[in-house]
Order: structure tokens, then sequence, then C-alpha cells
């Protein structure tokens, strides 16, 4: 179904359009919050938070504001990073300093083992340290340009070329 | 606008990291709807991005998505499904009244053809039984026409049988056709003989008195007009008829001679 019909659906708080979306972006979202939070069980629990929040706040997406995927992006990686700031969560003790999204592909244990997600891992072995920090930071951690150039240390329109090169690069491994 | 350099930018990748100004954002989705290839471009980079993220989530779980459900009261919130009789549409409620009738017509299909058959099968019986029934009076009709020409027979002899002894109301007659070397006996005058026990037919000569048998009468009772065609190749003088066991004997046994008739010479 076309996915504009599929989130117009969504609004009106269709439950067989909710599944369909759950369904294409459901392992997209626990993977980017299980890589802020680095515990399962935390995990899970904002994946519930950010569908249900996702289904109560449905009315306030529109698609000139952005991609639909980038907007429950967005809720889960604040969701995310908002329990990584709690007191709870701090006394777990999760040691979040320098890690990657690699490390939990290179430490695949609890991964599938689909064929994308092998693709991946040789994909990710291959991958610049410039690339990984990159895309950890834009895509991972939702840092905007700004906060990405300052952290990175580089001008943003550098920022901008060399994503679209890393970007390039993973689209070439998973898309063909 | 140069499209192509637009896209090199890096700007679209930025776009689906929602890493833009909300100005930003609105200006790209005024470019998509006017651009296919942009368009496309986000199309891509949203998918590849969407599997690198995918790739490094735990193993796939089906609970949660059964939780969520349950936290938001949907109406379909068990793992077993049922499905909403709505669901079906008027071709599903079509199709199975087409089968249903169907079915039905099949059904009597089948039994209008073992009707006819078993119908078939009692006509089959009514003809042969006609059949038989015309073969029967055929037989009966060859039988009375050959009767009427052995009684209209010039060279056909016949000799009445007198009753003998304790059996003096019995008669019987003899055709003999000895052209034919046959003898055709009338024995309506015989009472029918008891169980186990035959009428024998003998030819006789007289000086001295030899009997000859001509065999017994088996179909006695069931003979309806109780004449009999009989073999008889011998020069006969005379003729009797005796009631002996079951299977015949050897010689007359005279006590039970019912009728005798000599033939005239």
């Amino acid at each position: 179904m076309d996915l504009d019909i599929l989130v117009e659906k969504f609004k009106q708080k269709d439950e067989k359009a909710f599944e369909s979306l759950y369904a294409m972006y459901s392992e997209s979202m626990h993977g980017v919050i299980f890589n802020i939070v680095r515990n399962h069980d935390i995990a899970e629990e904002i994946m519930q938070d950010v569908f249900v929040k996702a289904w109560h706040k449905s009315d306030t997406y529109s698609s000139k504001k952005g991609r639909f995927f980038t907007w429950i992006l967005n809720i889960a990686r604040n969701a995310a990073i908002d329990k990584t700031r709690s007191k709870s969560f701090k006394n777990t003790k999760q040691n979040l300093d320098a890690s990657f999204f690699v490390d939990i592909l290179e430490t695949s244990d609890n991964l599938d083992n689909t064929t994308d997600a092998i693709g991946i891992k040789n994909y990710v072995g291959k991958l610049a340290k410039k690339c990984i920090e990159v895309i950890e930071l834009l895509y991972f951690k939702g840092y905007t340009q700004t906060e990405a150039s300052e952290t990175l240390n580089m001008p943003i329109g550098t920022i901008k070329t060399r994503n679209r090169n890393c970007i390039k690069e993973l689209r070439n491994m998973v898309l063909n | 606008m140069d499209i192509n350099a637009y896209i090199e930018s890096g700007i679209l990748e930025l776009y689906v990291a929602g890493s833009l100004s909300d100005k930003e954002n609105e200006e790209i989705y005024a470019l998509m709807q006017k651009h296919p290839e942009i368009l496309q471009e986000v199309l891509n980079i949203e998918a590849a991005v969407i599997k690198l993220t995918a790739a490094t989530a735990p193993k796939n779980k089906n609970y949660i998505l059964t939780s969520i459900k349950k936290t938001l009261n949907f109406k379909g919130n068990n793992d077993t499904k049922v499905i909403s009789i709505t669901k079906y549409n008027w071709i599903t409620y079509t199709g199975w009244a087409a089968s249903v009738v169907l079915a039905a017509g099949l059904l009597w299909t089948v039994n209008q053809n073992t009707t006819l058959q078993s119908n078939i099968e009692v006509a089959n019986v009514k003809q042969a039984l006609l059949e038989t029934q015309i073969a029967n009076s055929k037989n009966s009709l060859e039988e009375a026409q050959t009767l009427v020409s052995v009684l209209r027979d010039d060279a056909i002899t016949k000799i009445p049988l007198a009753g003998q002894g304790n059996f003096a109301s019995t008669y019987a007659k003899v055709y003999w056709d000895k052209k034919e070397q046959r003898i055709f006996l009338d024995a309506q005058g015989l009472p029918e003989p008891p169980e186990g026990k035959v009428y024998q037919v003998w030819s006789l000569k007289l000086s001295p008195l030899t009997p000859t048998s001509l065999g017994t009468i088996d179909d006695f009772a069931t003979d309806t007009n109780k004449i009999f065609e009989i073999a008889n190749a011998n020069q006969s003088e005379a003729f009797g008829i005796t009631l002996e066991p079951a299977g015949g004997s050897e010689t007359p046994t005279m006590e039970f001679l019912y009728t005798l008739g000599v033939a005239a010479s």
C-alpha cells in the first residue's frame, strides 16, 4: 500500500495501518534504541513507550515536516536518550562511553542471522572509522548537522559530503 | 535548479536523519513533489538506513507488538487472531452460496441417476419376465400344434389304457407315432403320485410277456396338460403304467399296475 495512504489511515487510528507501520519500522527502532541503552529489557520497555506514544500523538505528524520514518525515529531516539539520563538508568551503571553501533554488529550473538544482518556486518567491517562516527551521530544518536560538526570538529559541508559518501557505500551494499 | 548537484550535496541524507531545520524539511518536501528523482533518492537513502539500523536490533520479539496492542486496547489484541466476519465481502458470500447450490444440484443429479438406474433394472426384470412368458407361450403353442397334428394324423395309433384292479377308476391314452418312433401319453386320468414314487411307462410284448421300460415321468406334478412325449422304438403290443419308487424299476411292480392297454394290430 502507498505509504501516504497508510500513514493517513494511521492518523485516523486504523489498527491495521498501525500494525503495518510497526512491521515496517519496529526492527529499525529497536536497533536504534538498543544501541543507545545497551540493555535488552530497557530497550523493550522503550519500544513499547515509543509506539504507544506514536499512536497517541499520530495527529501531530505531517508529511510536510519530514519522512514518517524520521518522525518515529525522532520519538525513539528521544525516548532512549531521555532514559539514559534518568536516575534509575544511571544506577544500572551502563558504560556507554565510546560505544558505537558497530560493536553490536561485531558481537552479534543476539542478532538475527539473516542475510541482511550478515551482509551489513561484512560491510561495517570494511567501513572507515570516519563513516562509523558520522553515521552513529546522525542516524543512531540524532545529532543535528551543527552538533555533529562541533563534535567531530569539522565543517558542516564536510559532514554532509562525507555522510553522503558513507551512505552511498551502504546503499551499494544493502540495496543491490 | 541543478537536481544532481542538489542530490550530491548530501542534504537528503541529513533530511532522512532528521538533522535539518523545519524550514529545510518543508523545502525538501516541496521539491520531492516536483522532482521524482529527488523523492526516489530519499526513498533509497531511507531504505538503506532502515536496513542498517534494523541490523543492530535484538532478535525479533513478537511479544512487544502484542504488549503494545494490549496497552492500546486494540480489538484484535490476542495472538490468536479472530477474523472479523465483516471482513468477508460479497464475493466470498456469493462464492459460498454458489458452491452450496452446486453441491445441492450435484446431489439431486446423483439421486436422479440412482432412481433412473433402479427404474431401468425394474424394467429389465419385467422385460425378462415377459420374454419368458412369451417363450413359454410359444412352447405351449408348439406343443398344442404338435398335439393337434398328432390327433389329426392317420398314421397315429390311439391306444386307450384302462384302469386295472384297485385302480379301475384311472385311465390314460397313448398316441403312438410309429413313424417318428414316439408316443404321446395323455395321463390326465392318473392321480398325482405319492411322495417318493413315480409313474413308469412300459412297452409290452405279449407272448411271452416282456416289459421294456420307456422311462419314468418325473415331472408329472408340474406338467400342466399331463401330456408327455416319450421316445419308443419298440415293436410294442401293449402299454402299461405302474407306480414305482423314484428312479424307476428294472421290471414293473404288478401290484401297482395302474393302467394297461393293448395296441390294435
